[in-house]
């Protein structure tokens, strides 16, 4: 049934133990080299933050609440999205993650109200897991169409928990009562002198002391333990033996199971874990950014979590500038009109900056491009005095589409991401 | 003929898995379960509610034929739901800022909704063969992109008027001649006699679009590149089928068919597209085009079976039964009905091997005698 191919490292797509020893010396000195570049650019965003800030006078631009509202929402974001990364990693494709987060918010709302905070976190992540497991049984097991299997998914998500709802809440069906707060943490002294200089007002200074106060002031401690992930996933994923036999089922499973790896189960370990990173999502959405169970309350989350997973290249770092991204999306459009208006000048002055990067790399027709762009954004922010709401509301699914768009050549998913795999009918 | 029965085990056992399922539930649950199927029989099969099943069937059709469009040659067109929407928008807009004769009218809401469905969908095609972007991912993005505009587009000033006496905002309405009125004579049949509304005229573009799917389909070249590139991209391509223009091409068709998906509901009934305009049928088609198996004919039983499914359930509220058991039946049916077929389709290949196997057992002995002679 099955060709017999001449097995050569390259062609398996697996790295030969050479592969393995040599690159990590690489690897070290590129991965330091981009935390400097990390560095620099998240102080060049601050500075053209700050400016505008100093500028136009929007406050809230970068006030610490707003930074603390946008961490809140990356949370749930970012967790969806390493729950898509888990799952498409091994090759599985994952749109079920609403649904998931569906279940998630659900639990939390559900053993929240009863047994307090934690009881929801867990119950939320273990209901999440139980829609993956469908999910696994069907895609993995049965092989059939991740994509379809996905959106059944969610179409059951949303139907179970509607349901259980009617049966628990008989009165009020869609919603829960208020789940008791999570406990938060707070830096004493260090945060409340932050504040005092985030208020002063001083360029620059006052916006990294906005960003530091944000994250020393009330921050609950499931940011903690989402932020904690990253790294966790990173180290699993790119540095184990485990995480090497699992994303190889995501770039040739058949190879894979060639060398004997266990391509069913460790797809099942990555889709079920998907699971629990997204229903974990959804019961921080639920427990922390609501403090209650609303029908529907997800609007999406779980398909921003994919977005911000592509536009992060399946990597751990981009995911995670992604959901910072599209959190502070989520929350100015909450905190303050003046301050999305504001952002199209912080829009045209990176597109500038871009532009002049362009003309430095002698790439003129995209250096043109990004200043006329940059003239028409500044045009529309001089023109207009209010933006209307639904711009920053489409900005995540449009910033993924541009993203895509420009740089889909430079993008890499994993070579065999959504193709059934059928034990032994390599072709 | 075993191709025949095969194909029917599959949703048959899908289906009966569902009821299974869901009568254990509903035993957990406290209820007896065919006691609820009962009530839920006997209140679907009066004539108002058979008169509801078959529009929303309609508008239920429509969407699964857009979506099996795509389905056919295995592009995702995910983005029917935000082509629907915005072409129900544009189509109200418009429908309701101009005045013409009656059949001219309802041509050009038909023509500027097939227009704007198409064209949104278009952005998806586009991207896809320019840029290489995952029609799955951009129609999802376009979807909450539509969203947007709808949002924007729908207030005071804009496309927008308060309707008189409530806070819930909506295009101009639909003056007389734009609108399509209910087939009156459906309520002489026997199972229908008595009821209080009528079937909406627009099933006449159901029974079109289902038709011309047919058609195209099985009876033109079109048709044929679309099966073709759907079975297999590569052996298409081989065969001199334009890939990226069967993208676009079908987008466009999948999109103009999506601009249907709202007519029904707003040249029948509300004459306006509102804040309260139905949302979320591009899912629903996705559903029954997996159920009806992206078939013409599969579809409308599917979709018969959807509505039947979403009128009936009004009752269970009353019953103290939760409604929304109903749509865990359907979640399932739909999950099991695609594991079902490939359950079937695999054991056709087996039985096929099988069978040539036993085949060439018998010619080989025939052959190795031969040979030693």
């Amino acid at each position: 049934m099955s060709e017999h191919k001449p097995a050569t490292g390259t062609k398996l797509g697996l790295p030969t133990p050479a592969d393995v020893v040599t690159p990590i010396a690489l690897q070290r000195r590129t991965f330091s080299f981009t935390g400097w570049r990390l560095a620099a650019l998240l102080a060049g965003l601050i500075a053209v933050l700050s400016l505008v800030r100093v500028v136009t006078g929007a406050q809230q631009i970068d006030s610490p609440g707003t930074i603390a509202a946008a961490i809140g929402f990356a949370i749930p974001i970012g967790l969806a999205g390493l729950g898509g990364l888990w799952s498409e990693r091994s090759g599985v494709v994952n749109i079920g993650l609403e649904g998931m987060m569906i279940l998630g918010t659900w639990g939390a709302g559900w053993a929240g109200t009863q047994w307090g905070p934690w009881w929801g976190l867990l119950v939320g992540t273990l209901l999440g897991g139980l829609g993956a497991l469908v999910h696994a049984v069907a895609t993995v097991t049965f092989g059939v169409d991740q994509i379809v299997s996905g959106v059944a998914i969610n179409l059951l998500g949303l139907g179970v928990t509607q349901y259980l709802s009617a049966l628990v809440w008989p009165n009020q069906p869609t919603q829960s009562g208020s789940i008791p707060p999570i406990p938060t943490f707070t830096l004493p002294k260090f945060s409340d002198w932050m504040k005092q200089i985030a208020d002063a007002g001083i360029f620059f200074v006052s916006d990294c002391a906005s960003v530091l106060r944000a994250i020393t002031y009330e921050v609950p401690y499931t940011t903690f333990i989402a932020v904690v992930l990253l790294p966790v996933t990173f180290f699993v994923l790119w540095r184990t033996a485990f995480g090497l036999r699992l994303r190889s089922c995501g770039e040739a499973p058949y190879a894979a199971e060639s060398l004997g790896v266990n391509v069913y189960l460790h797809k099942y370990i990555a889709v079920i874990i998907s699971g629990f990173l997204a229903g974990f999502g959804g019961a921080v959405l639920a427990t922390v950014l609501s403090g209650i169970y609303r029908e529907g309350q997800t609007q999406g989350l779980g398909f921003i979590g994919l977005a911000a997973m592509i536009f992060g290249n399946w990597r751990v770092g981009g995911l995670a500038a992604g959901s910072l991204l599209f959190g502070y999306t989520q929350a100015i459009q909450l905190r303050s009109g003046l301050a999305v208006h504001a952002l199209l000048l912080v829009v045209a002055v990176i597109l500038v900056l871009l532009a002049i990067w362009m003309f430095y790399r002698r790439n003129i027709r995209s250096g043109v491009i990004s200043l006329v762009t940059a003239g028409l954004v500044f045009l529309w922010y001089a023109r207009t005095d209010t933006l209307p709401d639904q711009v920053a509301y489409v900005t995540p699914y449009v910033a993924t589409l541009l993203v895509l768009s420009v740089a889909s050549q430079r993008l890499r998913m994993p070579a065999a991401d959504g193709r059934p795999y059928i034990k032994g009918q390599d072709h | 003929m075993r191709r025949f029965w095969l194909g029917l085990a599959a949703p048959l056992l899908a289906l009966t898995f569902a009821v299974v399922v869901t009568s254990v539930i509903l035993v957990v649950s406290g209820h007896p379960p065919m006691q609820v199927y009962k009530d839920m029989w006997d209140y679907g099969t009066q004539p108002d509610s058979l008169v509801l099943t078959f529009n929303l069937s309609t508008t239920y059709y429509i969407a699964a034929v857009s979506v099996a469009i795509g389905f056919k040659m295995n592009l995702f067109n995910i983005g029917v739901d935000g082509q629907y929407r915005l072409a129900a928008l544009f189509g109200a807009y418009v429908g309701g800022s101009i005045s013409l004769p009656a059949p001219l009218h309802v041509a050009v809401v038909i023509a500027v909704a097939m227009i704007v469905g198409a064209l949104w969908a278009g952005v998806a095609a586009v991207l896809k063969n320019r840029r290489g972007v995952s029609e799955v991912i951009s129609t999802i993005m376009l979807n909450y992109v539509a969203t947007g505009i709808i949002a924007y587009l729908l207030a005071e000033g804009r496309f927008g008027v308060l309707a008189q006496g409530s806070s819930n905002i909506g295009t101009p309405p639909i003056p007389a001649s734009g609108q399509v009125p209910g087939l009156a004579f459906l309520n002489n049949l026997p199972f229908l006699n008595g009821a209080s509304s009528q079937v909406y005229g627009m099933l006449v573009i159901a029974v079109v679009v289902g038709m011309g799917y047919w058609w195209t389909l099985n009876r033109t070249r079109f048709g044929f590149d679309l099966r073709a590139s759907g079975l297999s991209a590569s052996a298409a391509s081989a065969s001199g089928i334009d890939a990226k223009r069967m993208v676009l091409y079908v987008m466009l068709l999948s999109g103009a068919v999506a601009g249907l998906i709202g007519l029904p509901q707003l040249l029948g009934e509300s004459h306006a597209y509102n804040l309260d305009f139905p949302a979320g049928l591009g899912f629903t088609g996705i559903a029954i085009a997996l159920l009806g198996r992206n078939s013409p004919v599969g579809i409308v039983f599917g979709s018969l079976l959807w509505a039947f499914l979403d009128v009936s359930r009004q009752i269970l509220d009353l019953e103290g039964v939760s409604k929304e058991i109903v749509t865990i039946m359907q979640g399932i049916a739909v999950l099991s009905v695609v594991i079902a077929y490939e359950v079937v389709r695999r054991y056709g290949i087996r039985a096929q091997q099988r069978e040539v196997g036993r085949e060439l057992a018998a010619i080989e002995p025939a052959t190795t005698a031969g040979a030693a002679a």
